[in-house]
């Protein structure tokens, strides 16, 4: 079994909101990331894919593929937008990173062919990053 | 919906790595350059896993501000710009990061209950890297 990841990046913008609490408790559980006017972050993607080598091509998947799959999937959909408004995921979940890992890996599980998903991780800072694995 | 969120904080310390149960002879053969007796010192970054579901109403495993406060509390405090083996967790065992990762995960496992506590990883350089997790945990 082979593990290969792939990186790319994307910028935008979120805000922190849960309509069913109040002004004063989305202020305190969210604290400035309840700010409405929303604010953003240049993230990376990390996605991890586990397989065994085809003995003809030496791949685990076709790189291009997955870069491919990144860009449709991820890229086209999150880069320069605002998750909110923008992402449909995210018109009734929070757009915190623990659900922004849940959300790609179910836009990407369902289309990866021949690899397997493995481990999407996504980095909010350098010094912030949430895994997430699938079902556990 | 269960995951893995990773915090990263860094820490400058001093140490001298140096065996009570070693001659000096064998500790400067197994330490080398660490054993020079007025200790050196490191940038560590140390990285935080915790698990947990996610929960629906904030759609977080934890409040990072909660971690934050706690490693600061607990860590920063007491070990950011201190010579280790001054410490008490240290008076007894030699302050390699290997020991400083166990050290740093039994305590915040004490003192940390918002979400599970996974791993406890240390970037002693951008060379070296130490983990720390109970056997069963590792993903």
């Amino acid at each position: 079994m082979i593990y290969l990841t792939r990186k790319c990046e994307f910028s935008a913008s979120h805000y922190y909101h849960n309509p069913d609490f109040t002004l004063e408790e989305n202020q305190r559980v969210f604290g400035k990331c309840a700010n409405l006017n929303g604010h953003g972050h240049n993230y990376t993607l990390e996605v991890t894919v586990k397989g065994d080598v085809d003995p003809t091509t030496g791949f685990v998947v076709d790189l291009k593929r997955l870069k491919d799959l990144l860009s449709d999937e991820v890229v086209e959909a999150m880069d320069h937008r605002h998750l909110n408004k923008e992402v449909p995921e995210f018109a009734v979940k929070i757009p915190t990173t623990e659900n922004l890992a849940i959300a790609i890996w179910e836009r990407l599980s369902s289309k990866l062919r021949v690899a397997q998903l493995h481990r999407v991780r996504v980095y909010e800072m350098q010094d912030l990053f949430v895994d997430y694995y699938g079902e556990e | 919906m269960k995951a893995h969120l990773t915090r990263r904080y860094i820490l400058s310390a001093s140490h001298r790595l140096h065996s009570e149960r070693l001659s000096d002879a064998e500790n400067r053969a197994v330490y080398g350059k660490c054993n020079n007796p007025h200790g050196h010192g490191h940038n560590y970054a140390i990285e935080v896993t915790v698990s947990g579901p996610v929960s629906t109403s904030t759609g977080m495993v934890c409040n990072l501000v909660d971690l934050d406060e706690c490693f600061r509390h607990e860590i920063m405090e007491r070990f950011d710009h201190q010579n280790l083996n001054t410490l008490p967790e240290f008076a007894n065992l030699v302050p390699t990061t290997e020991n400083l990762a166990a050290v740093v995960f039994h305590i915040l496992k004490r003192h940390f209950h918002g979400a599970h506590l996974q791993k406890v990883k240390i970037d002693e350089t951008q060379n070296n890297s130490f983990e720390y997790f109970e056997e069963t945990q590792r993903p």
